[in-house]
Order: structure tokens, then sequence, then C-alpha cells
């Protein structure tokens, strides 16, 4: 076997490169967290707006939501860098792969944070708004506390997937952990390491959120809460 | 209270046709009537969950028909317990009672808590402050729910049916409790079909069928000698009911 006559050298080859990797790493989890974020602001907001009485508000809301929907990633990110300069303005691929993916990820989180809200069963609204509630009280201290923690698992699976598409943010010249594993196989011509490096360190980070999501799913669970509705 | 000519159709269903009631102040008033006769949209207009087509609703010389009037203040007077769900489930019992006394009464933290206390002690669930709703039984739940509206000290409580989502022996201990605040001079108004309970309670008892008022009167009159003949098959219908299953007499209120 070639392969395994080769290992220890492989093995060591990407123990030297990891450390290089690991930067790309920590920026795509600094893309990752800032973006996630954003987005999760922009999502509740949003997706808020969408199941509001008001009409022009509900229609604002889902222009964002359809309009990013149907538009890809990678083409958003180009147009932002490349195109928007076009206009004046122009920002660095840091900013711009934080803002654009928040961006696109605020549109998917509001269509779960709507979800979410909608399956809040119209009695507890009611009941709500029978104490003298106002709506925003309503929404603020009976309906969100209930909708986000039924949407969590959905949130996280929103975050994993996000981790993984900020890999886009390499067309743009962001030093990722994507980018970070072209440019050292431009430098070493060994793409089977370094890409297997790049997907293993994807993965860890992955199922690290998936593990993380269930504690934090057993951490705001409320006893009994969902034999409550029968 | 009074509620003049309400109408209130849902698409083509009308629900209400032209109803009238007028509660004295202290009154305690129990609706009857079968399903589908408008009881619970007769109490939801009279809060402005819903709005009616036609008709007036005035709490004391407040017109809550009006568009101009504030329908939290409204509110913020009158109690209401609903048939089911009344909690809020990511709440504990206690915070059940102290988020409207806090959020929408202004009452602080620390008074909300000691009134909070001394209505659950009403309710005989002192020692269920720290619980979630989901870990209570249906009829503890409903006895929260009854707790937290008097909390608000209301000018009138209004009930839809509080016992009829409950399990049979779960609802004498409500029934018990709504006889135990029926005493306190609240101006009440309950939509329920526990004829015992009416017979017991109500200062009058209203019989709803078809979006009005058939028949009213105290209960010795419309309960045990109805003039009206729907009246009357309604009575039938229920108390054929209750022979069948004959828990009103198994168990005897303390």
């Amino acid at each position: 076997m070639i392969f395994l006559d080769l290992l220890p050298e492989v093995v060591k080859f990407m123990i030297s490169i990891a450390p290089f990797l690991l930067r790309g790493l920590i920026n795509t989890l600094r893309i990752g967290l800032l973006s996630f974020a954003m987005g999760f602001g922009l999502g509740i907001v949003t997706g808020v707006l969408r199941v509001s009485k008001s009409k022009a508000a509900s229609a604002v809301a889902a222009t964002y939501v359809e309009v990013i929907r149907g538009t890809p990633l990678l083409v958003q990110l180009l147009f932002a860098y490349f195109g928007l300069p076009f206009i004046g303005i122009r920002l660095p691929p840091s900013i711009v792969s934080v803002l654009v993916i928040g961006l696109n990820s605020g549109a998917y989180q509001a269509e779960i944070v709507r979800s979410g809200i909608q399956s809040i069963p119209q009695e507890q609204l009611d009941v709500a708004r029978s104490l003298g509630m106002r709506e925003s009280q309503v929404m603020r201290y009976v309906v969100l506390p209930q909708a986000l923690r039924n949407i969590i698992p959905a949130l996280v699976n929103e975050f994993v997937a996000l981790i993984k598409e900020s890999s886009l943010a390499s067309v743009i010249g962001e030093i990722e952990l994507t980018r970070c594993g072209e440019y050292i196989i431009s430098r070493t011509f060994r793409p089977f390491e370094v890409f297997f490096l790049v997907a293993l360190f994807y993965f860890t980070v992955c199922y690290a959120l998936s593990r993380l999501s269930g504690l934090l799913e057993k951490r705001v669970r409320i006893p009994g809460y969902f034999r409550a509705y029968r | 209270m009074s509620v003049v000519n309400l109408h209130k159709s849902y698409g083509d269903l009308e629900v209400l046709k032209g109803l009238s009631l007028h509660v004295r102040s202290g009154e305690r008033v129990v609706i009857i009537g079968p399903s589908g006769s408008g009881k619970s949209t007769l109490l939801k207009c009279i809060i402005g969950l819903v709005k009616p087509d036609r008709g007036d609703i005035y709490i004391d010389d407040v017109r809550v028909t009006d568009p101009k009037t504030n329908l939290i203040e409204v509110r913020k007077r009158v109690g209401f317990v609903f048939q089911s769900n009344n909690l809020f489930y990511h709440l504990t019992v206690l915070k059940n009672i102290t988020l409207p006394l806090v959020k929408v009464h202004g009452v602080p933290e620390e008074e909300a808590v000691e009134v909070a206390m001394k209505v659950l002690r009403e309710v005989g669930l002192e020692d269920k402050v720290d619980s979630y709703p989901a870990e209570l039984s249906g009829g503890q739940q409903q006895r929260v729910a009854i707790a937290r509206a008097l909390a608000i000290n209301p000018r009138l409580l209004l009930m839809d049916e509080p016992t009829s989502a409950l399990d049979p022996e779960l609802i004498d201990e409500v029934l018990e409790v709504m006889r135990r605040v029926s005493r306190r001079g609240i101006t009440m108004i309950i939509v329920t079909h526990e004829i015992d309970f009416a017979e017991d309670v109500a200062d009058r008892v209203v019989f709803i069928d078809g979006g009005v008022v058939v028949e009213e009167g105290p209960p010795h009159e419309v309960i045990s000698s109805p003039r009206e003949r729907r009246t009357r098959e309604f009575l039938r219908r229920i108390l054929r009911k209750r022979a069948a299953a004959p828990r009103c007499w198994a168990v005897a209120p303390d």
C-alpha cells in the first residue's frame, strides 16, 4: 500500500499547515458569529413585521425575504464587492462578507421566526390581550419567549448552514478557512491533505454546534411544555 | 354593564341577532344556552376581543363599542377566564399572575408578588407558586386563572365555560372556587352548563339561543319552571346528561 507508506509524511504535513488553517478557521468563526447575530436581529424584526397587522410593514418584510431568497448568496457577495463600488460604496472584504451573509441569513431567520410566532395558539394572544396588554407587550412577553424556544433547532440549523456558506466569501478575497486552504495549496500543491483538513475543521465546528444546541434546548426547557397544548 | 341590540356575523353565519342584556353592579348573572348560541362571542365583545357589527356595550359609563375608547383601560378593570389554555406555559404560576400586574397595571414587583400570594391562597394553590402550568392539573390551571383575574381587583368578572374543558373529576374543585369568589360582591357574568352551580350562585339566569336572550329571571323560575319551550328543551337535554353521570350529587362541596 503506497498510501500507508505515505501516511506518516501526510500527517506530518497536515500538522505543519494546521496553524495557518487555524487562522482561517478563526476568521470563518468571526464571520459566522457576527453575521448570524446580525441575521438574528434582522430575523426577529422582519419576522414580527411579517405577521403584523400593518399591510405596509408586512409587505416590506416580505419583499426583503423574497429578494434575498430568490438570488444566490454568491451573486449577492459578488454584487456587493464588485458592483457597489460603481455607485461609490467601497468596503473591505472582511466587512462586505459579514454584511452580505448577515443580510442573507436575516431573510431565512425571518421565516423561521415567523413560523415560530404562528405556532403559538391564537388563544394565548386572546388571553394576553384580555389582560390589557398592548400588541407589543403580547409579542414581547407572551409570543416571542415561547416562539424562540420552539425554533432553537431551526436556528441552529441555520447557523450551521451559514458557517459552511461563509466559504463563499473566499470569492471576494476574504481569507477565511476555504480561501486559506486554497492559498496553502497554491504554495504547496497538495490539495488532498489541505482540503481534507479544511473539511475536518468545518465538520468539527458544525458538529460542536449541534451538540451545543441540545444543551441550549435543555437549559431553556419549560417543564411539561410540549404536552401543554392539547 | 349594558349590552344593547348587539349584532355579529362571521361570514354568512349570524351569531348575535340583536342581543340585549343589562347587568346591575354586584349582580351575578349566569348565562346558559346551547353551543353556537353566541355566548362566548358575547363575552368577547364585552372586552373588545371581538368587534360587533352593530349595537353598543357600556361598562359603567364607558362605551366599549366606541372606536375611540381605549380598550386597554376597559380590560384593566375586567377579569376574564377562558375555557382553557388560560395560562402562559413558559411562565411559573407566580409570574403568570404578576406579569399583568407589573406590566399592565404598573404595580411594583414586590407588591405584585404579595397580591399574587394572597389570591393564590384564596384558590388554595399557594404551594404551587413556582410550578409551571403544564405541571398542574386542568382544574388547578383554571383556579390559577381565576386567581389571576381576581388579582387585578376587577369591577367585572367574566367567565367563559371555565369548567367545560375539564375532566369530570376536576370540575368540582373549580366550581367550589367560583362559589367562593361569587361571595365577594364582584359583578359576575358566567357562562356555564353547570345547572346546580347556576341555581346556587346566580341572582339571575339568562337563557340565550339563536343569538338572542330567550328567557331570563331568577334561577328558581328559569331553571325550575321555564316559560319558553326552547328553554325547557335545552334544560331537559342538559339534565338528562347529568342523570346519566350523577357526578353532581356524588361530591358534596364542603
